[in-house]
């Protein structure tokens, strides 16, 4: 087991992601041009879904904290945008991005101090209490939140530019606006990845590993946990922030515990042990969901299954499978 | 003076169902240390269960047999319970919580599809169960019998539960495997057994909750989700593990929703979550947990 880990580890030089990366990135700049737009916004929902992985798996897969209530964060984002088109009137997306940050560090700051002092189960409890605690003001005071009607989000404007006003929605969704949601996914996952591969990044797989010794090594525990709990709501938040254009409409089932639910489906159905998991999975998550809902009525049970299985004979979710297959193969060759 | 006894027995009423479904979630943790998500979905399946076979299957049938057909709903509830734990769970004792607690939540999708393939997205009612009683007179105010009738039932199943755990042999096995399981195990216990009974009497409790409460609401598919959030909150605030605690975590729940609901009605859902939230900050394992 432990060289199957170690290999990644020393393969991690810099060259060496920009020869994974680069290549996936312009596959999916490319993409928008050969996909019809139906399926290039399914891709922006998936990337969008893999913003909100990252950041919950920052509280999973490297603080070892599992929250049942990042639904939360994304809802923050969505209502964030909501509220700043109804009350604001501002049209900016980058003004929606930079509200959605200090509307989440708001909300993280006091759910995080309160949830950060607990581990395992409780804290899943107490971020699933909390998370429904806005759920259930989104549904009840209607006349601020339209209830469950929701909030309607009408097209933004990007870096400035009014885009959508004479283009047809679904090619402004499907061009212009996928590729602002690609370039801040980049960013996103560019950040994510120099945090967790920080010395900051570094403390908090020790504290996942081992709590006792990291308070001896003198990590402060709750700090970095509080601290890793910020970075991990805001980064959910923009992903809600942006998925509320692409959706036209915020209700309060971005909210619902449900939904982080299948937040955290996602990350464990890509391998929450890995850093390309989350991503992976929100994005196959996303498709798999659309055939679903396509298929059939019963799509929950489809999905239920998957989620019974993957727990059952994948735990380690599609990344962790594929690099365990790998590297076995790997092996095989070099003898 | 009327007007509060009336809100002291609606606290009460949804004390009750609450305390049936939080002490059935209490028992399978306490017992095997697992918190089911699709918990809520078995006193769903409870309700949709009586719901059917008072309202439709045997709907001709004389009111005495009617009443005798409500805890249908919690046997039912028990077979899947019985199902469930040896196939689905028992594989994940030995994993990490985030996996108990992700195969219950894939449990609670097949459920809630299973209840909509079979009674479709309907609301099924049992109602005549409830008119039947009729109401009395509280000085003013006319009151459901029925009502008394399910905090009669939340009550005796309290008791019954206590009895049970405390004063029979099964009981003993119950709180030794809670206590230690390993232990209990070394000294002869059939732990997959307890453990299999244990889920079952909890599923049981889900859905006795379920067909009390459905003659006089109707049995809807989200209500499991929804009772699910709110057992949770009572469990919170009773202790994780704890029955004495679902107890009176459900009539402070219930109590704190009644007045809720008739001093601020859009804060009833929030006030509950923070009193959970406000509970686990000053006794983090509940009022009446053990710190583990």
């Amino acid at each position: 087991m432990s060289t199957v880990a170690l290999r990644p580890a020393a393969a991690r030089s810099p060259l060496w992601i920009v020869v994974w990366a680069l290549p996936i990135a312009v596959v999916l700049t490319v993409l928008p041009l050969v996909l019809d737009s139906y399926r290039t916004i399914q891709l922006a929902y998936g990337l969008i879904f893999a913003i909100a992985g990252l950041g919950f798996n920052l509280l999973l897969g490297y603080t070892g904290l599992l929250s049942f209530g990042h639904s939360a964060y994304f809802g923050v984002g969505a209502y964030t945008v909501a509220f700043m088109v109804k009350y604001l009137h501002v049209q900016s997306m980058e003004l929606f991005v930079l509200g959605t940050i200090a509307a989440a560090l708001l909300v993280t700051v006091i759910f995080g101090y309160v949830c950060v002092r607990y581990t395992r189960i409780f804290f899943s409890i107490l971020t699933l209490a909390l998370s429904q605690v806005l759920w259930s003001l989104a549904f009840k005071f209607f006349w601020v939140t339209g209830g469950t009607d929701g909030l309607r989000v009408p097209t933004p404007k990007l870096l400035g530019i009014a885009t959508g006003a004479n283009e047809d929605k679904i090619h402004f969704l499907s061009h212009g606006y996928y590729y602002y949601v690609l370039v801040i996914f980049i960013a996103c996952v560019s950040v994510m990845w120099l945090i967790v591969h920080s010395p900051f990044g570094k403390a908090l797989q020790a504290i996942r590993d081992n709590e006792t010794r990291a308070r001896f090594v003198g990590i402060r525990i709750r700090s970095y946990r509080f601290v890793a709990f910020l970075v991990s709501g805001v980064f959910t938040a923009i992903a809600g922030a942006l998925w509320v254009p692409l959706n036209g409409l915020t209700t309060p089932d971005a909210l619902v515990w449900t939904f982080s639910g299948e937040i955290v489906f996602m990350s464990v159905l890509g391998g929450f042990r890995n850093f390309t998991g989350p991503i992976v999975g929100a994005v196959v998550y996303n498709y798999l969901k659309d055939f679903a809902v396509g298929f059939t009525v019963y799509w929950q049970t489809l999905m239920g299954v998957v989620l019974v299985v993957l727990v059952l004979v994948l735990p380690t979710g599609i990344v962790g499978t594929a690099k365990l297959l790998t590297a076995t193969m790997r092996r095989r060759f070099a003898r | 003076m009327d007007i509060l006894l009336i809100h002291l027995f609606n606290a009460l009423l949804y004390a009750s169902v609450l305390f049936l479904i939080a002490g059935g979630l209490s028992l399978i943790y306490g017992v095997m240390r697992i918190v089911n998500l699709a918990h809520g979905n078995l006193f769903a399946l409870g309700a949709f269960i009586t719901a059917s076979a008072v309202g439709q299957w045997f709907a001709g049938s004389t009111s005495a047999w009617l009443y005798l057909l409500l805890p249908l709903g919690a046997i039912g509830a028990a077979a899947i319970g019985a199902i469930l734990e040896p196939t689905l769970l028992r594989p994940f004792y030995r994993r990490p919580e985030e996996y108990q607690l992700l195969v219950t939540f894939g449990v609670l999708m097949i459920l809630e599809d299973v209840m909509r393939f079979v009674w479709g997205p309907y609301p099924v009612s049992a109602t005549t169960l409830f008119e039947k009683m009729g109401s009395m007179a509280i000085g003013d105010w006319i009151y459901p019998r029925y009502n008394l009738l399910v905090i009669a039932i939340g009550g005796l199943a309290a008791l019954f539960l206590w009895a049970f755990i405390y004063r029979t042999n099964f009981g003993i096995l119950l709180r030794a495997t809670s206590q230690d399981m390993r232990r209990a195990s070394a000294l002869g216990v059939n732990v997959n057994l307890v453990y299999v009974e244990a889920f079952t009497i909890g599923c049981f409790m889900a859905g006795l909750g379920g067909a009390i409460i459905v003659p006089s609401q109707s049995a809807v598919l989200g209500m499991g989700v929804d009772a699910l959030v709110l057992s949770f909150i009572v469990v919170v605030v009773g202790g994780l593990g704890s029955l004495e605690g679902a107890l009176v975590g459900a009539i402070i729940v219930g109590l704190l929703r009644e007045t809720a609901i008739s001093l601020f009605p859009e804060l009833e859902l929030a006030v509950l979550y923070l009193i959970a939230a406000i509970v686990l900050l000053v006794r983090p394992a509940g009022l009446f947990g053990r710190a583990t």
